[in-house]
């Protein structure tokens, strides 16, 4: 007969398990943030520097830092950025903004809904850089046609996310909202569009992406200046170190854009927990 | 007290007969043959059958029955927000300057986007009411509530609870003549619930109204009201009209040692009991 083994569980404050990390928040103050994209620039410097890796594709960090440098002393860069901004941010609050005004008629007016729908559940699927040519030949050469086409790709961003945000108002605020005497615009007004203020900013944050991913796009194809334009016509001379400096600033561009989204959803929907 | 002394004093009615009224006071609502059916044809489904009631101008009516039994239908018809099929609802409004009827609704329904103060005043700006006004009645229902700390949260920083406090507040800020409560603690702990019923029997003495009460709770019915309306389930009919023996200012615990306090939770369940066994037979 085999003895028994008794063992002792011993619960302590200090335990540790996978089913109690509650950090799931991203804190913009966490300086361990940065440590993974200098950890990687530290890393590529020095399989550069020893020759781990071909350096004709992938220039050492200290390379596109000169260039860099270069760019910003010269203005160039500055200009780049400025015009690929004005053009991604232009189409991107214009293109929200109508979108937004559409997407909340569909949600609040059935006949606005039958009429739009199917024409933008038809259009919506198209890739809006597919029209550009088409732009091109109909509003010729200059910004209209790139403006039109980032405008296009946030528009439908937004007219779903609007109408949907509105149509799906949980019942119970609606009758609430007729229970006090609200009238119809006090509907809209006080129910309505605050209950779909979250998905319209859902709408947003995919919006000012593909506002990026379509500008950069359409300054490859067709443009004389642009943070796109500069990444093509570095592959055309070759110059990798400069070409990383367009691939950068663009990363960079978008990274502090969403942090202002993030920062202008808190202020507007302070009741998201 | 024994229980027939009580059933004695009790205005009992048959189905579809109109419950009785005492002469002196004349009705605030009187609801005629109410009959909801839902959807069509085969899937029809009858929730209110010949439903007959008349509520006395300040009276504090329960209605209580088994789940489904017509029981939220009735409310929602007298708030406006569903209509009846067949029958007529007759109410008195006696100040065409307040709000006839505001109900406290079952799910936790504060708006989110709306701090406790902006969702306890919606009622008052709906109406245009002036500013200060309403910040005065706002400030004083929030206090009364016990949510002073808690004006300028929003309702995902609050308990349950608290919520419903929210939705009680925005009710009665409004002074409607007529108060609708449905469900209102279904959701909340027992603990919860019962300092809520107590707070809320104290804000009714203090501030009475018309109160039409739907519940599931027995105690909080026989706790909280005038007259209890005991419904059979589908299609929901009135089965008994239990009078509540106690005297008003009442002490909701001090009751619960009277007998005639279990005496009256175990009529009304028998009743109930009944009604869903042999349904589900």
């Amino acid at each position: 007969m085999s003895e028994k083994t008794l063992e002792i569980i011993t619960l302590r404050p200090d335990a540790k398990h996978w089913s109690k990390s509650r950090d799931d928040k991203l804190d913009p103050t966490n300086p361990v943030l940065f440590l993974s994209p200098v950890m990687i620039l530290v890393i590529w410097e020095i399989v550069g520097q020893l020759n781990l890796i071909d350096t004709r594709f992938f220039p050492p960090p200290s390379q596109i830092a000169v260039v860099f440098w270069q760019q910003i002393a010269s203005g160039e860069l500055f200009y780049h950025t400025g015009i690929t901004l004005y053009r991604v941010l232009v189409g991107f609050a214009v293109g929200s903004i109508i979108g937004t005004f559409v997407g909340i008629t569909m949600g609040l007016s059935s006949l606005a809904r039958v009429t739009l729908y199917p024409l933008i559940a038809a259009i919506y699927p198209i890739p809006k850089v597919a029209i550009f040519p088409l732009l091109l030949l109909v509003m010729g050469l200059g910004e209209g046609a790139k403006l039109a086409t980032i405008i296009a790709s946030c528009f439908f961003f937004l007219t779903i996310s609007g109408m949907s945000g509105v149509m799906n108002v949980p019942h119970v605020y609606k009758d609430v909202g007729r229970n006090f005497g609200a009238n119809y615009w006090n509907f809209v007004t006080t129910i309505a569009l605050p209950a779909a203020l979250p998905p319209i900013f859902a709408g947003l944050r995919l919006s000012l992406g593909t506002a990026f991913l379509v500008g950069v796009s359409i300054e490859f194809i067709s443009a004389q200046e642009g943070i796109g334009w500069m990444i093509w016509h570095s592959w055309e001379l070759f110059s990798l170190p400069l070409m990383f400096v367009g691939l950068l600033t663009v990363s960079f561009l978008g990274l502090v854009l969403t942090f202002m989204l993030d920062f202008a959803e808190k202020r507007l929907v302070p009741w998201k927990s | 007290m024994p229980l027939n002394n009580v059933a004695e004093k009790t205005p009992r009615q048959d189905m579809g007969r109109v419950a009785q009224m005492p002469k002196t006071i004349r009705s605030k609502i009187r609801a005629r043959s109410i009959g909801k059916t839902f959807g069509e044809g085969d899937h029809a489904f009858v929730a209110l059958e010949d439903f007959n009631l008349d509520i006395a101008d300040g009276e504090f009516v329960s209605i209580v029955g088994p789940s489904g039994c017509g029981k939220s239908t009735f409310l929602r018809i007298l708030a406006g927000l569903e209509t009846q099929s067949v029958g007529e609802i007759e109410i008195v409004r006696e100040d065409s300057a307040k709000a006839l009827l505001n109900v406290v609704f079952q799910e936790q329904s504060a708006f989110p986007w709306l701090t406790v103060r902006d969702n306890v005043s919606y009622g008052l700006r709906m109406r245009g009411l002036p500013k200060k006004t309403i910040k005065a009645v706002v400030d004083d229902w929030i206090a009364k509530v016990g949510l002073k700390a808690f004006a300028d949260a929003y309702p995902h920083q609050l308990s349950g609870g608290m919520k419903q406090r929210v939705s009680i507040a925005r009710a009665w800020a409004n002074d409607p003549e007529i108060l609708l409560m449905d469900e209102p603690f279904a959701a909340l702990d027992a603990l919860t619930k019962t300092v809520l019923q107590d707070e809320l029997l104290e804000l009714w003495e203090a501030n009475r109204r018309t109160v039409v009460y739907v519940t599931h709770s027995l105690d909080e019915a026989v706790t909280l009201s005038d007259r209890i309306v005991v419904m059979s389930s589908r299609p929901g009919r009135i089965r008994e009209v239990f009078d509540v023996p106690f005297e008003r200012q009442r002490d909701a615990h001090a009751i619960k040692k009277d007998p005639r306090y279990g005496e009256l939770i175990e009529a009304i369940w028998s009743i109930l009991h009944d009604e869903v066994v042999s349904k589900a037979k």
